[in-house]
C-alpha cells in the first residue's frame, strides 16, 4: 500500500472500513528501513552536532591540564608544606641566570645580592630575567582590592536602579531610553572601558592611575550584569508577595524592604559573584586606569590615608599580561607565566563554587 | 496626611467623619473603570452596610474582582488601570480624593486573596508584619495581637504549638486562614476577600465560611465568589454583575429564591455563566 492510499484509507475510515479490511490484513504498515541518502545525512549531522560538543570537552580539558601541570610545578612543592609558600608571599624579583664554577645558577634579586656579598670580587656575567623570580602577593592583594571596591560600588548603583526599574517605573519613553542604555552598555568592548575610564577618571578627574580610578571603571564595566540579575531575581519574588505586604498598609518601600529585597538579595548576590569573577579577570580596563606593572611597596604602605585610593596597584591578570607579552621570553619566564595563571584559575573557580553553594543554600530555604 | 507610625491611638482621616456615618459603610456610585481604553465597569451604583457579608457573584470576566480591588485601591498597582467616573467612598470619604493616604485607606481596609499568599516568614511573623510595619516594637503587645488574631481566624489551637515554622508548612486552608489572621491583626474595619476559598477542600472551605459568618459581628465584609451556595451560605446581601455592570443587588435570600432580573435567575439556576 503506498502513502496516498494509506492517507485515504485513514480519513475515509467510517465510510470504507471493510473495503480496507478487505484490501490488506492491517492497515496498519510500517516501511522497512533503507540505507540510502537520506540516512546518511541524518547520521552526519548528528555526528556534527556530537563532535561540536566534544571539542568543548577537549578544549576545556586541554587548557585546564596545560595550565594545572606547568603552573603546579611552580606553586606546589615536592617536600613540605607542599605548596610553594614564597610565590605565594612574596613580591615579584628580578631573576639572574649565571654559569659559576661550572654549576648554573638561578638566583632572585635577592638571592643574588646576598650571593655577592658571600663571594666578593666574583665577576658573572649574569643574565637578567625581569620579575621570574619571587612571587604574586601584591598581584592577589592588588586584584582583590580591586575586585571589593568595584563590586561595592557597582552592587550599590546596580541594585538600586535594579529596584527602581521593576518596583517605581512605569514604562515609559524613558524608562525605554535607559533599558537601551544598559544593553548597549553591556555591548561595550572592554578595552573601550579602559579608554574611557582613562580620559574621564585618569585624565579629566586627575585621580591618575590608582585603585579609585580601576574602582569606577571595573564597577561600570558590570553595572550592566548586575542590573539586569538583580531585575531578574527582583521580578522572580511572587507579585502575591507585593500585593499581601501593600494590602496590610505597608508603604512601597516598606513592602519593598522586608517582603521583597530579602528574598531577591540571595539571587542578587548569586549572579552578582559571578560578576566577580570578571572583574578579577578583565585586564584591558585595568591596563590604563589601576594597574601597574611592578611596585614594590604594599597597598597599606602609604604616607597618608588618602593615599591609598590614589595608589596604582599590581593585579594578577595584568601581571599575566606584562610577564607574557612585555619581557623577552626565555625558558625562565614560563614558570611565572603559569604560575599566576593557576592561582588566577584557582581563585575564579573558588568564586564560582562560592556562587553555586550560596544558591544552593538560598534555593532550599525560600520556595513559594 | 497621617503617618502610619501612630496606628493604634491616632483616628485617621478615614474616621474624622461625624459619628452619624456608620462605620464601614462603603458607597460606590456610578462608577466607571477602565484598563487602559478597556472598559470594564459600566455605572456601578452600591451601597455595602456595615456589619455584613456582601457577596459578588457573576460569570468569569464580569469585574467583580476588579470592582473589589476598587475598594482599597488595589488597582492602582496596575498600569493603566483607573476610574473614568464616579467615585467609591468609605464612610463618606472619597478614597479617591487627592489627599487620601492609600497606605492608611489598605491598613484599615484589610484583602485576603484568591491564592493564599503568606510570607515565607514564621507563622507567628507572618502575623506580626502587618503590626511591625506600622511601627510596633513592643513585643507584649505584637504577642498579644498574634494570639487574638489566630484565635479570631480559628487557626490558634492548629498552630499554637508550631508558631515559629515556616507559613509555608501549613496546609492550604490554613494558610489561607493564615491571611485571614494576618489582615486581622492591623485592626481593619471592612474585609476584602476575593475568592478566599477556590483553592481550598470542601472542608477547608467550610472552615473559613464559618470563619466568615463569625467575623461580621465586627467587621464589614465584601467577598467575591464564584460558588453560588458560598455566596448563599454566608452573605446576608448579594450582588449580582454581568458584563460590568451590576445586574442586581438585594437581600441573598431574595437574590436567590426570587430575582427580579432574568440574568440573574438564569445565572443563579446555571443556564449560563
Amino acid at each position: 500500500m503506498n502513502d496516498e492510499a494509506r492517507m485515504t484509507n485513514v480519513e475515509g475510515m467510517t465510510n470504507d472500513e471493510t473495503a480496507s479490511n478487505a484490501g490488506s490484513p492491517s492497515s496498519f504498515v510500517i516501511r522497512h528501513s533503507s540505507f540510502g541518502r537520506g540516512r546518511f545525512l541524518e547520521a552526519l549531522t548528528f555526528w556534527i552536532f556530537r563532535l561540536a560538543t566534544y571539542l568543548i570537552l577537549a578544549a576545556a580539558t586541554y587548557i585546564f591540564l596545560d595550565i594545572g601541570i606547568k603552573g603546579g610545578r611552580t606553586v606546589f612543592t615536592r617536600t613540605a608544606p607542599f605548596i610553594n609558600v614564597a610565590f605565594l608571599s612574596q613580591a615579584p624579583q628580578t631573576l639572574y641566570v649565571f654559569d659559576f664554577a661550572g654549576k648554573k645558577m638561578t638566583l632572585g634579586d635577592r638571592e643574588f645580592r646576598d650571593w655577592k656579598s658571600v663571594h666578593p670580587g666574583v665577576e658573572v656575567e649574569a643574565t637578567s630575567v625581569a620579575y621570574s623570580a619571587g612571587g604574586i602577593w601584591p598581584c592577589i592583594v592588588g586584584t582583590a582590592l580591586l575586585v571589593i571596591g568595584s563590586m561595592a560600588l557597582a552592587l550599590g548603583i546596580g541594585i538600586s536602579s535594579a529596584i527602581y526599574l521593576s518596583e517605581y517605573s512605569r514604562n515609559g519613553p524613558l524608562i525605554r531610553l535607559v533599558r537601551i542604555a544598559i544593553l548597549n552598555l553591556a555591548g561595550v568592548p572592554s578595552i573601550v572601558f579602559g579608554l574611557f575610564g582613562f580620559g574621564l577618571f585618569v585624565i579629566f578627574f586627575g585621580w591618575n592611575v590608582s585603585l579609585i580610578a580601576g574602582w569606577f571603571t571595573l564597577g561600570l564595566m558590570v553595572l550592566p550584569a548586575i542590573i539586569t540579575a538583580s531585575e531578574e531575581s527582583l521580578r522572580a519574588v511572587p507579585q502575591g508577595l507585593r500585593e499581601g505586604s501593600l494590602a496590610l498598609g505597608a508603604s512601597k518601600w516598606q513592602t519593598i524592604r522586608k517582603n521583597v529585597l530579602p528574598y531577591a538579595l540571595p539571587g542578587i548576590l548569586t549572579s552578582s559573584i559571578l560578576g566577580i569573577a570578571r572583574v578579577a579577570g578583565e585586564t584591558a580596563p585595568i591596563m590604563f586606569t589601576a594597574a601597574y606593572a611592578m611596585k614594590d611597596e604594599m597597598p597599606w604602605q602609604v604616607a597618608r590615608f588618602t593615599d591609598f585610593f590614589f595608589q596604582g596597584v599590581m593585579a594578577l591578570p595584568y601581571h599575566i599580561y606584562v610577564v607574557s607579552s612585555k619581557i623577552p621570553q626565555n625558558e625562565y619566564t614560563e614558570r611565572v607565566q603559569y604560575g599566576s595563571a593557576f592561582v588566577f584559575l584557582f581563585l575564579v573557580m573558588l568564586i564560582a563554587l562560592t556562587s553555586i553553594v550560596l544558591r544552593e543554600r538560598s534555593r532550599s530555604r525560600l520556595s513559594w | 496626611m497621617v503617618s502610619v507610625v501612630e496606628m493604634p491611638e491616632k483616628t485617621s482621616q478615614i474616621t474624622a467623619s461625624g459619628p452619624e456615618v456608620r462605620r464601614g459603610l462603603i458607597e460606590i456610585k456610578q462608577l466607571d473603570f477602565a484598563y487602559g481604553d478597556h472598559q470594564v465597569l459600566h455605572d456601578v451604583t452600591l451601597s455595602i452596610a456595615p456589619r455584613a457579608v456582601t457577596a459578588f457573584i457573576g460569570p468569569s470576566g464580569c469585574g467583580k474582582t476588579t470592582l473589589l480591588r476598587c475598594l482599597n485601591r488595589m488597582n492602582d498597582l496596575i498600569d493603566g488601570a483607573r476610574i473614568t467616573r464616579g467615585s467609591v467612598e468609605i464612610e463618606g470619604i472619597d478614597i479617591n480624593a487627592p489627599g487620601v493616604d492609600v497606605v492608611d485607606l489598605r491598613r484599615r481596609v484589610g484583602m485576603v486573596f484568591q491564592k493564599s499568599n503568606p510570607f515565607p516568614k514564621s507563622i507567628y511573623d507572618n502575623v506580626a508584619y502587618g503590626l511591625r510595619i506600622a511601627g510596633i516594637t513592643k513585643r507584649t503587645l505584637i504577642d498579644e495581637a498574634v494570639e487574638r488574631s489566630l484565635r479570631s481566624a480559628a487557626l490558634w489551637d492548629e498552630v499554637k504549638d508550631r508558631l515559629h515554622v515556616s507559613g509555608y508548612g501549613i496546609s492550604g486552608g490554613q494558610q489561607q486562614r493564615l491571611c485571614i489572621a494576618r489582615a486581622l491583626a492591623v485592626e481593619p474595619e471592612i474585609i476584602l476577600m476575593d475568592e478566599p476559598c477556590s483553592a481550598l477542600d470542601p472542608i477547608a472551605t467550610a472552615k473559613v465560611e464559618e470563619l466568615i459568618r463569625q467575623l461580621k459581628q465586627q467587621y464589614t465584609i465584601v467577598i467575591v465568589t464564584h460558588n453560588m451556595q458560598q455566596a448563599g451560605r454566608c452573605s446576608d446581601h448579594t450582588a449580582f454583575f454581568y458584563l460590568g455592570r451590576l445586574i442586581e443587588f438585594d437581600g441573598t435570600a431574595k437574590i436567590f429564591s426570587n430575582p427580579r432580573q432574568r440574568q440573574t435567575e438564569e445565572y443563579i439556576t446555571g443556564r449560563f455563566g
